[in-house]
């Protein structure tokens, strides 16, 4: 009698536990599948379809180059260029989202009434898509029937088609489009900046530009660098608006980020899918250099409360 | 100060309105007029019909649709086992999870155009929408507010003979109602503003032509007519202003999620 009832208890606690995990798997199974066929698998594939040249022509077979191609595409003028291009974006787009979303942050952090409001317009370019604001701007810099002229802005060529110009313009359109999560993300920093610890630096006499400066911002610090890693992301995988603003004459135009040129790899006149995923592992390469790069040497000046 | 910085914001879109309602024939006159005087409306309907947004508004609802519930649920289960189940090759899988957010979508492009062509799915909904039905970020969240929960919650459910399914839709979801909000919202957030892979997967037809890329084609088919291309924005941005109004806390919580512990 003993014998079994020692046994019992023991092989259900071990079906119980085997239950539980295949209950788990069966949990985890849906999006795993979703991320090994279309995120795992695509980004292998690059690596494998990188050393095949396509012909242009259809239906023809591709065949294996090995590391010709990657370095034939990497060291041509046109990637060279789109590179610079999503360098320089990057370099405008990004500093001046922070400090503009900061800007309108410390504006609307006051304890006055009504200032729901003017949070909720701060906020509110957060539901324009790069399509919409593109459309939009895009319309006030067309040349007929745009805004420019009265603005006193004359450029020639027109902004949208001038080579020296046309990056920033996209640039500040970017900008304006992410003035809404900026000021979300700095404004929700701004409220876990402790009032005593500003109110102890004032009474010590600290004047309001030493309290932002030596207080506010290093207590901002982990914020800070957390919105610089999403917006450096963010801009690197930047389409819509040059799709839309600029479009095919991106080249010409100097605003050929890397994701455009990616694109023109993929549907356009000759569509090529060796380059394609050698750009793709290059856009890959870059985003985590980058990111690592932030990580490494931005991260080592960031205040974490102790 | 407030002020200015309220009309740099604001600007863009208020003008966007007015000109939205002048008159054609005002459209191009300088100096721009600054309050359409005679508002005209048919800016407004000629997008909605020769434009198709109407259309274009009704294939971004059920891809927004299919792809928000389709995130929440892959998530609610995942985040319920990784958080309260054990399983060998856990943490290992977790990991893996997590690290779908290093790899940006623009680098599986190439490759996830020609699967979904290869499974037939071009210029389908189930294009539009299978790739993004999980999210990685998604997980670490709702995780993240599980294990908030005091821990006993788990145990003194299950001497009350509650079930996995139970305990996870009567009590956990319930209590982590706030993160599951805003994990909705930003995800409809990204789903409705979605524009490359739409582009890439959308045919010649009107048949999933979601909203973005229908703003494309009127820019293109309407090019002087400024008054009803920017009335089309102004459609295209009225859905997300009224769930902006009514969600703000919850949207201000999904998107600062990762910002602030």
């Amino acid at each position: 009698m003993t014998f079994v009832d020692l046994h019992r208890p023991l092989r259900r606690f071990s079906t119980r536990r085997r239950r539980e995990a295949l209950i788990g798997y069966a949990f985890i199974l849906p999006p795993l599948l979703v991320f090994s066929v279309f995120t795992f698998y695509p980004f292998l594939h690059n690596f494998k379809q990188a050393l095949y040249e396509t012909p242009p022509f259809p239906n023809q077979p591709s065949r294996y180059v090995g590391l010709h191609q990657a370095g034939h595409v990497l060291s041509s003028s046109q990637f060279l260029q789109s590179l610079t291009s999503t360098i320089l974006f990057t370099l405008i787009v990004v500093p001046l989202g922070l400090f503009a979303g900061l800007l309108l942050a410390v504006a609307a952090h006051r304890r006055l009434r009504g200032i729901g409001i003017y949070r909720t317009i701060f906020s509110s370019t957060v539901v324009t898509s790069v399509a919409i604001a593109a459309v939009i701007f895009g319309t006030f810099m067309d040349p007929v029937v745009g805004l420019l002229p009265w603005l006193g802005i004359n450029t020639s060529p027109p902004l949208l088609e001038n080579p020296t110009w046309a990056l920033l313009a996209v640039a500040l359109v970017t900008v304006w489009q992410g003035l809404g999560l900026s000021f979300i993300i700095m404004s929700a920093g701004l409220q876990s900046v402790p009032d005593d610890v500003l109110e102890a630096a004032e009474i010590d006499g600290a004047s309001p530009a030493a309290r932002f400066w030596h207080v506010t911002v290093p207590l901002l610090s982990p914020i800070l660098f957390f919105a610089l890693v999403i917006g450096t992301i963010s801009a690197f995988q930047s389409f819509g608006q040059i799709d839309l603003l600029t479009g095919a004459n991106s080249a010409y135009l100097h605003t050929d980020v890397l994701t455009y040129l990616i694109y023109q790899n993929i549907q356009g006149q000759a569509p090529n899918p060796g380059t394609a995923s050698v750009l793709s592992i290059a856009l890959f390469v870059m985003t985590l250099m980058l990111t690592l790069i932030q990580l490494r040497f931005v991260e080592l000046r960031v205040h974490y409360a102790q | 100060m407030l002020s200015v910085l309220t009309l740099i914001v604001l600007i863009p879109l208020y003008v966007t309105v007015v000109n939205s309602l002048l008159q054609p024939s005002l459209i191009a006159h300088q100096p721009p007029p600054l309050f359409p005087v005679h508002p005209v409306w048919n800016a407004y309907s000629t997008a909605w019909t020769q434009g198709d947004l109407g259309i274009y508004l009704r294939n971004s609802a059920i891809a927004t649709a299919i792809i928000v519930s389709g995130q929440l649920l892959t998530t609610i289960f995942a985040a319920y086992a990784f958080a309260y189940l054990a399983f060998p090759f856990k943490r290992t899988l977790f990991v893996v999870f997590l690290s779908t957010m290093m790899i940006p979508f623009e680098v599986t492009l190439v490759s996830n155009l020609a699967t979904v062509t290869q499974l037939g799915w071009y210029n389908t909904f189930a294009g539009l929408t299978v790739p993004f039905l999980a999210t990685g970020f998604g997980t670490f969240l709702l995780r993240q507010s599980f294990l908030q929960l005091p821990g006993d919650l788990r145990e003194a459910a299950q001497l009350d003979g509650y079930g996995h399914i139970r305990f996870l839709f009567r009590i956990a979801l319930p209590l982590a109602r706030p993160t599951v909000a805003a994990l909705a919202v930003f995800s409809f957030l990204g789903a409705w503003n979605q524009y490359l892979w739409p582009l890439v997967v959308t045919g010649d037809n009107n048949a999933i032509r979601t909203v973005q890329i229908g703003l494309k084609q009127l820019q293109a088919t309407q090019a002087n007519q400024v008054n009803v291309t920017l009335a089309g924005t102004i459609i295209a941005a009225a859905p997300l202003l009224v769930l902006l109004i009514v969600f703000q806390k919850q949207l201000v919580r999904g998107l600062t999620a990762g910002a602030v512990k």
